[in-house]
């Protein structure tokens, strides 16, 4: 188990380095063949864990709970999509010397795609150790390294607006980062006494160290640090007011790697609130922290409601869907009891229809080359397949049964209930049905309205750019029909760490 | 050894305030691998002999070198246009180091664990980072604003280090350089595609 843990974090590592090297027909190979490797161990690792294992490695560097498991399971599957996807888009993007840019300015080069196929390695490398370590410096450590590895994946397409987003994304997360470390220091000092220094700085099970001692913790210094950590890692998850990153990212990004932004990256950001979160709870201040969050969930749904309704960028639109669903998440734990493991179901729905989304705005950008829903009409004549999934996943994310968001966003609510919340969950059903209908208008008008006469005649879809968003959709109806006793009782597990 | 300390802290603060006001990139670079050297030298007080080598090395030497070579390849020689004005950026530092020694008085402090000055150094140097982040459009500046800010969370946590964490403290070292690194390619292609690195001018993205 040891070596599966580290082949976990050291797979993706090493293939970014011999990507590096190599080729770019073999990087085309090697990176769905490390994705796949990656998702077997995740797998792996996953079910250890949840058959109650409690697997360790590198001195326990690496020593993944439930709650990170699930948020490392879906980080791989979400990779090995999107890399099946990057198959197609490499092939696609390898026809052109110099593109044509949408807003008509000059024509623009892509970074090397060995470049992107790397970084996209080591982005699942740090995206590992956030989720399987309870170091929490190590924690904080790869969420920097998902900064870094992933800035040059919104470069990939060389032109002034995606440079823009990514000095946005840098700066802006640098800086919101390096203030979660102010929370990691806060916090052991919280918990400072001379003679055990040594135990809380030096071991590897921080927070194993934390959430034990919690009620010794100085309580002035635990709200700073949960404080410092919220709005560090709150920054890098696009709570509403400090998302500005995140639309701009998300819309300059090649569309599997916003995908991988929005489905799995704002995860492992959530999880290092989470952890703050977990501390607090030991230390009987889950009121403070759970109040924090729910805050802030309530204004990042605002927030997403204001700017999803009349926005005419279809990829902004659902950058702004992702800070809309951030929210939902931090409401749901934020509230506690049911609606906890709620949130954990709505982790898994929303990485599998952001991700199926994103692909399939790739397809429509590619077909349409226009970032405007105005401009955009007639998809189910011009691309049937994809008109058909991208309808199906607005379904899905607007949290229309029979999928499972609306399940996920049903628990919730009735935990908002349980919790004696009902002017919150007034407020949630409000943004909800305000953002239903600015999603339903731009959506609907896309996939309606008649054949353009300049577009190509043909119907023909190639089988990778729909087959990645056709399963993740499936997933996603299956999961609001029938969600397996093993996956909800694995969610349980995690929701019980975060008083679920 | 405390007299050494409390005067690099005291340098510390001043060449903090001495950054708000300065407008010149070359000037700031400077100040930078100042503040790597005292660092340095408060490890060195602490007797943390390696990661006060890693630290003159990276951030005395390293990074400011890098930005040096970034500043000279862009040709950024001229004044840098701040967002606002610069004793507006002195005064919002000086409120930073006020409220610094106001949280000092008012917070359950642990005078075991933070030598005298320390906390509110630490403090006012990250608020001096965050306003020169925010205070400043040109992208050099902002990289060095992350740096000064970066620079105060480190001597924050100065007095947890033992020798068993040696290690984290240098993987954030490197974490640090890679960061500024790879903000340094950004703006080398920042400069070659504005043909200038003032990211006041960035107005593309808008909802």
């Amino acid at each position: 188990m040891t070596a599966m843990l580290e082949a976990l974090l050291f797979l993706p590592l090493g293939a970014g380095c011999i990507i590096l090297l190599g080729t770019k027909a073999m990087c085309r190979v090697l990176l769905p063949l490390t994705a796949l490797g990656h998702t077997a161990l995740a797998a792996w690792t996953t079910y250890a864990v949840g058959t109650g294992a409690e697997p360790r490695a590198m001195n326990g560097l690496l020593a993944p709970d439930p709650l990170g498991a699930l948020f490392l399971m879906l980080a791989s599957l979400l990779f090995l999509a999107a890399s099946i996807y990057a198959v197609y888009y490499l092939r696609e993007e390898d026809r052109l010397e110099v593109h044509a840019d949408i807003h008509g300015g000059p024509g623009f080069t892509n970074a090397p795609q060995r470049r992107l196929a790397a970084c996209l390695c080591f982005f699942l490398s740090s995206m590992t150790l956030v989720t399987t370590t309870p170091h929490l410096g190590a924690l904080w450590v790869g969420i920097e390294g998902t900064t870094l590895s992933s800035a040059p994946l919104i470069y990939f397409h060389r032109h002034q607006r995606s440079l823009e987003a990514t000095w946005k994304y840098l700066i802006i997360c640098s800086v919101g980062i390096a203030l979660a470390m102010v929370g990691n220091i806060l916090l052991s000092v919280a918990f400072y006494t001379p003679e055990g220094m040594t135990a809380m700085v030096e071991g590897m099970d921080q927070l194993g160290w934390f959430v034990s001692h919690a009620r010794a913790g100085e309580e002035t210094w635990l709200k700073a640090a949960y404080i410092f950590l919220l709005v560090g890692y709150g920054t890098k998850m696009g709570l509403a007011p400090l998302h500005n990153w995140l639309p701009d990212a998300h819309s300059q990004a090649p569309s599997l790697v916003s995908a991988l932004l929005s489905g799995a990256l704002l995860n492992c950001a959530l999880l290092g609130i989470l952890r703050g979160h977990q501390i607090m709870l030991a230390a009987g201040l889950g009121g403070f922290s759970g109040g924090l969050l729910s805050f802030f969930g309530l204004i990042s749904l605002v927030t997403a409601a204001i700017f999803i309704v009349g926005q005419g960028h279809y990829k902004r639109m659902l950058a702004y869907s992702s800070v809309e669903h951030m929210g939902i998440l931090a409401l749901g734990i934020g509230v506690g009891g049911l609606a906890v493991s709620g949130a954990m179901l709505h982790a898994v729905c929303h990485s599998l229809t952001k991700c199926m989304l994103f692909l399939l705005s790739g397809n429509i950008l590619a077909r349409y080359h226009t970032f405007s829903s105005y401009d955009v009409r007639g998809m189910r004549w011009t691309m049937p397949i994809t008109g058909a999934l991208w309808m199906a996943g607005f379904l899905a994310v607007a949290g229309s049964p029979p999928f499972g968001i609306f399940i996920s966003e049903f628990i919730i609510f009735k935990g908002m209930l349980a919790a004696d919340s009902p002017l919150l969950a007034a407020a949630y059903l409000l943004a909800l049905a305000v953002i239903f209908v600015g999603l339903s208008v731009a959506v609907l008008r896309m996939v309606q309205g008649n054949r353009p006469t300049d577009m190509p005649q043909t119907l023909r879809e190639p089988l990778l750019s729909v087959l990645p968003p056709l399963v993740l959709g499936l997933a996603v109806l299956t999961l609001g029909l029938w969600i397996p006793d093993w996956l909800w009782n694995f969610l349980r597990k995690g929701a019980a760490l975060v008083g679920g | 050894m405390e007299t050494a300390l409390q005067s690099c802290l005291f340098l510390l603060m001043l060449n903090n305030l001495l950054m708000l006001g300065s407008t010149r990139i070359m000037w700031l670079i400077r100040f930078t691998a100042f503040q790597g050297i005292l660092l340095a030298g408060m490890l060195l007080t602490m007797e943390h002999a390696l990661l006060a080598a890693a630290v003159l090395l990276i951030k005395g030497a390293l990074l400011p070198g890098l930005l040096w070579r970034t500043r000279n390849r862009l040709h950024s020689h001229h004044r840098m246009r701040p967002r606002m004005h610069v004793a507006v950026g002195v005064l919002a530092g000086m409120g930073g180091l006020v409220l610094s020694l106001w949280l000092e008085a008012r917070l359950f402090t642990l005078p075991a664990l933070f030598p005298p000055l320390l906390l509110p150094t630490a403090l006012t140097t990250l608020f001096c980072g965050l306003i020169l982040v925010v205070g400043r459009t040109t992208a050099l500046a902002q990289v060095i604003g992350y740096l000064v800010a970066e620079n105060g969370i480190f001597l924050l946590g100065m007095p947890l280090m033992t020798a068993g964490t040696t290690w984290f403290e240098l993987a954030l070292l490197l974490d640090v350089f890679v960061a500024v690194f790879v903000m340094g390619i950004a703006i080398n292609h920042i400069g070659n595609t504005f043909e200038s690195i003032d990211v006041g001018r960035f107005r593309s993205l808008r909802d």
